[in-house]
């Protein structure tokens, strides 16, 4: 492999119903900073069956061109016309460097792209570098459940293709004066491509807030006991003006759902303020949540490791504490 | 001499303690306070295996031994007493007698539903007037043609109202005395059987203790369980059994009690620390984790001996004295731990020490344990 | 109807803790598990032996200690589990592990291949998908519900925003989610047979057809530069006080930090 050949990023630009996933922004933005930095161009890949906005906030973002394949396989995700559109486009046009929001349809695509380039690929990564001497991209990432973070290079092989958790990249440097320049691109699909039948798409009508949304969270450990003390952390998420989350036990108690999970295996937030209620403090767990600006602790067993991660610890049965906090807090 | 447990008894372990968290101890505090027997924890036992652990897979068991079903009540009866001794009533005291002393027919017809936990079992030996002297039977059992009629009253018989077979035993020959009690197959739906009223218990509250009556029963002469007058020698034999059934769930209960008293005094503050940082707690602590192992290794001892088909008549008496003893002790301890919080329902000790009352008393008391270990010294 | 589920034994994670002085893994008497959305596949393997008869076979890659979660499999109904073992495996990213799955997977017979959608230490769900790749299937993953009716699976597939109701023609793989089903526990019967009836199969790279170049860290074209435990941010104030207090020092810290 002529590693030389490889350049420019290259963004894969996930839409659902025509609309581009605000995560294929910030990934933008991030491949705008690693393409300055690399002297390259930043480019995205739109895979679409029809286009429902205007694309122009992608330029913005950062984005040089655009290659654009429209064709009637690409409306509800299936996989393959997707991953044989994206290998079009990595073979054609030899980016260095791919990056995919960590959605579960990046999630999805993302291996059998790289697989099939024959290259290797980084799940999850929450920061990206460049490494200096060598122009390496540096994937970072939690691994063994959020315990350490590694850093993972591809040194040997192009692309270097990396899936990118959302909400972790911040969007920087919007430009409204860069021009918007698309380039349809024709992939020759086959009708052997749709391998799957889509029957019927259901949508989630009834979203709760999203956790990773909200300012507050009150979020629930299996320490609560039982799944009727959820209320009791509902009206103080109330007059904080928040929402409930939950740890992964709770959440496998069935007692919440997997929506409102923080961890390694659910969420990453980062509120202003999480309060943290009869959770023990599992390391999977401090993983999506100690980015959090305060965080309030409540637990009976004073030897609780969320204690070492917290502001502020109160060694108490949160069935009592909270009651008085709720007296004292003004309503909203 | 070796302390380790085999590969497949640790996955034992294992599956038992996952088992026991996610569907026996969620209902512990329901069924004793509802005084209602778990009929749908019988159901999950007989699909993972729990009612016919010691016996062969040609008779609808698991082909696991002795040893592995000791464990199961013990894990058991860590969360409830209860669960443990439907196990161990249904598994020694009505399938085990099938399998040591039943002909070809009488363990195709009973033990394979029996271990497939299809059908549950029971054991009619105590009457009213029968108990640690259970030679005094009045139960009456009477060859006519190809059938017994038997009649008489069996009293405390745990499973009684939900169990399908039982095995009962009456007097066929008063005039030879204990070789003239003879055991007999029962099925709950023959003519002239019976289940009466159910005893109100102090613990053990969700297992079905009940009186059984006999008029007029007639019992085919094919369930005669061994020969006439063999009744006494297989009741004994088959209670040698129970008693580590019985001792399991004793170690099960002290067991569980430790396990939530080590919970309780790191959580709970006195004075302005944890009480598990006093000197006395740490103390009792200790006592309790050294009776409860000693009784474990009492009790794995006799399941051993079984498997490896030496005498454990000994072995077991030893195992349930010191078990029931231990259990009474150590879930007294684990109650006073907890203070006035022990006392109340909403820990669960309180419950285990009224479970573990009834091991130091069924399936022989402890003095009949000390009779039976004495004996053997003194013979 | 012949189903390989692909599993891998992790430890739990919930159980790892850090030690708070140096800040590394402690690992000491950390249980290892079947991979939570593995073990879902399995069962979702073995209800479609249940109602269809199908044969189950359970594959890992791993160290010999992989044994046990294979012998678990086994317990709970699997009927044949195969080990790939072998130093020359070991340092595999995910594409040389699923190249080394795949070719061990050629060997077989499959309708349907199950992979859990991730493994709970390493979280890539990228396994699945290449295997799929390298044996040129269609896959279908993040299975929520399953059900089959001849040569074809219906699935229900979740995404964030939305479900997709999916019929695929077998032969196919999905990987699968935790939360398809509650896995059943082993049974006393099915323990006993995985240690006294059962044999675990192991493979090592010469029961494969695969080049030696794919192998292992050789074959992986990722590499980990470094791995670091995150800063260890110093403790906040801890009161053990009754709740009234308590409820007034998170109130005025509240305060203190503007938060309300």
């Amino acid at each position: 492999m002529n590693i030389s050949e490889y350049k420019d990023v290259l963004v894969f630009i996930e839409q659902r119903d025509g609309v581009v996933e605000k995560v294929s922004k910030e990934l933008v933005s991030k491949g705008r900073e690693i393409a300055n930095t690399l002297g390259c161009k930043c480019k995205g890949a739109l895979l679409i069956n029809d286009i429902n906005e205007n694309l122009d906030e992608l330029f913005h973002w950062g984005l040089d061109e655009l290659y654009l394949v429209k064709h009637k396989s690409l409306g509800e995700f299936m996989t393959e016309p997707y991953a044989k559109a994206m290998t079009h486009i990595c073979k054609e046009y030899k980016p260095e460097i791919v990056f995919f929001g960590a959605t579960s349809i990046g999630r999805d695509l993302a291996p059998r792209v790289s697989s099939r380039m024959d290259t290797g690929l980084t799940a999850d990564c929450t920061s990206l570098d460049v490494e200096e001497e060598t122009n390496n991209l540096m994937m970072t990432r939690p691994a063994f459940g959020g315990n350490i973070m590694a850093t993972i290079i591809c040194p040997e092989h192009r692309p270097q293709m990396s899936t990118i958790r959302p909400g972790v990249m911040p969007m920087i440097n919007k430009d409204e004066s860069r021009p918007s320049v698309i380039t349809e691109v024709a992939v020759p699909f086959t009708d052997a491509d749709a391998n799957i039948e889509i029957l019927e798409v259901v949508k989630h009508t009834h979203e709760l807030i999203k956790i990773e949304d909200a300012n507050v969270l009150v979020s629930a450990g299996r320490g609560i006991g039982n799944p009727s003390k959820l209320e009791l952390l509902g009206e103080l998420a109330e007059k904080l003006g928040g929402t409930v989350s939950s740890s992964r036990a709770v959440v496998d108690a069935g007692w919440t759902d997997r929506a409102q999970q923080v961890g390694q295996t659910g969420k990453t937030v980062r509120p202003d303020l999480y309060f943290a209620c009869g959770i023990s403090g599992a390391i999977q767990h401090l993983a999506g949540m100690e980015e959090s600006e305060y965080i309030v602790a409540i637990n009976k067993d004073d030897t609780a490791p969320i204690f070492d991660s917290a502001d502020l610890s109160i060694v108490g049965d949160l069935n009592a504490v909270i009651p008085e906090l709720i007296k004292l807090l003004p309503n909203k | 001499m070796n302390f380790d447990l085999s590969k497949e008894h640790l996955m034992l372990q294992e599956m038992y303690r996952k088992f026991t968290e996610n569907e026996v101890k969620p209902l512990a505090e329901e069924i004793d306070e509802e005084e209602r027997f778990p009929v749908e924890t019988v159901e999950k036992l007989a699909r993972y295996g729990f009612l016919g652990i010691p016996f062969p897979k040609e008779y609808g068991g698991a082909g696991a031994d002795n040893l592995a079903y000791a464990m199961a009540v013990e894990e058991l009866s860590k969360a409830c007493g209860t669960t443990g001794v439907i196990v161990s009533a249904h598994t020694s005291l009505c399938a085990a007698p099938i399998y040591e002393w039943g002909t070809e027919e009488q363990k195709q017809q009973y033990l394979v539903p029996l271990a497939k936990g299809e059908k549950l079992g029971a054991f009619g030996l105590t009457e009213p007037n029968a108990g640690t002297d259970a030679a005094g039977q009045q139960t009456r059992a009477v060859l006519e043609g190809d059938h017994y009629v038997l009649n008489g009253s069996k009293i405390f018989i745990t499973n009684a109202s939900n169990a399908d077979v039982f095995i009962i035993m009456a007097m066929t020959d008063k005039a030879q005395g204990t070789r003239g009690i003879s055991a007999f197959i029962v099925e709950r739906e023959f003519p002239g059987f019976s289940v009466g009223k159910k005893e109100k218990k102090m613990g053990i509250r969700g297992s079905a203790t009940c009186e059984l009556i006999m008029e007029d029963c007639i019992v085919p002469k094919e369930n005669l369980l061994g020969k006439e007058g063999q009744g006494f020698k297989i009741a004994m034999k088959t209670l040698d059994g129970g008693r580590i059934g019985i001792a399991s769930q004793a170690l099960g209960l002290a067991q569980g009690s430790l396990d939530e008293t080590v919970k309780y005094v790191k959580e709970r503050k006195q004075f302005g620390r944890s009480i598990a940082k006093f000197q006395n707690t740490q103390f009792q602590l200790a006592d309790m984790d050294t009776r409860t192992e000693a009784a474990r290794l009492l009790v794995y001892k006799a399941a051993r001996a079984k498997d490896a088909k030496v005498p454990y008549s000994k072995e077991a008496a030893m195992a349930k004295l010191f078990a029931a003893e231990a259990a009474m002790e150590v879930t007294t301890k684990a109650v006073q731990l907890h203070g006035g919080y022990g006392y109340t329902r909403e820990y669960g000790v309180e419950r285990m020490m009224r479970d573990a009352k009834i091991t130091e008393i069924y399936e022989g008391t402890s003095e009949v344990q000390r009779m039976v270990i004495s004996a053997s010294l003194l013979k | 109807m012949n189903i390989v589920v692909c599993i891998k034994q992790v430890p739990d994670t919930n159980e790892v803790k850090l030690d708070p002085k140096t800040g590394t893994l402690i690992r000491d008497g950390v249980p290892s598990i079947i991979n939570p959305d593995d073990k879902a596949g399995l069962e979702a393997a073995l209800v479609l032996k249940d109602k269809f008869d199908a044969k189950v076979t359970v594959l890992t890659m791993g160290p010999p200690q992989a044994d046990k979660a294979l012998r678990e499999a086994l317990a709970m109904g699997a009927d044949e589990a195969i080990l790939l073992t072998d130093r020359k495996f070991a340092g595999a990213d995910t594409w040389a592990t699923s190249m080394t799955l795949a070719s061990a997977i050629r060997k077989l017979d499959y309708d349907l291949i199950i992979a859990g959608r991730q493994a709970i230490d390493g979280d890539t769900a990228q396994v699945g998908p290449q295997i799929a790749e390298k044996l040129g299937l269609p896959q279908v993953s993040y299975v929520k519900e399953l059900d089959r009716d001849g040569e074809h699976l219906f699935i229900t597939r979740e995404f964030e925003d939305r479900a997709h109701k999916i019929k695929v023609k077998m032969p196919c793989l999905i990987t699968t989610l935790a939360e398809l089903n509650a896995p059943r526990y082993m049974s006393v019967e099915g323990i006993m047979d995985a240690y006294r009836e059962k044999e675990i199969v192991t493979w090592t790279r010469d029961d494969i057809e695969i080049d030696e170049e794919a192998l292992g860290l050789k074959g992986s074209p990722t590499r980990v530069k470094k791995s670091f435990t995150k800063a260890v941010k110093a403790p906040g104030k801890k009161y053990d006080v009754d709740a009234a207090q308590a409820a007034q020092i998170i109130l005025d810290n509240l305060k203190e930090k503007y938060i309300i």
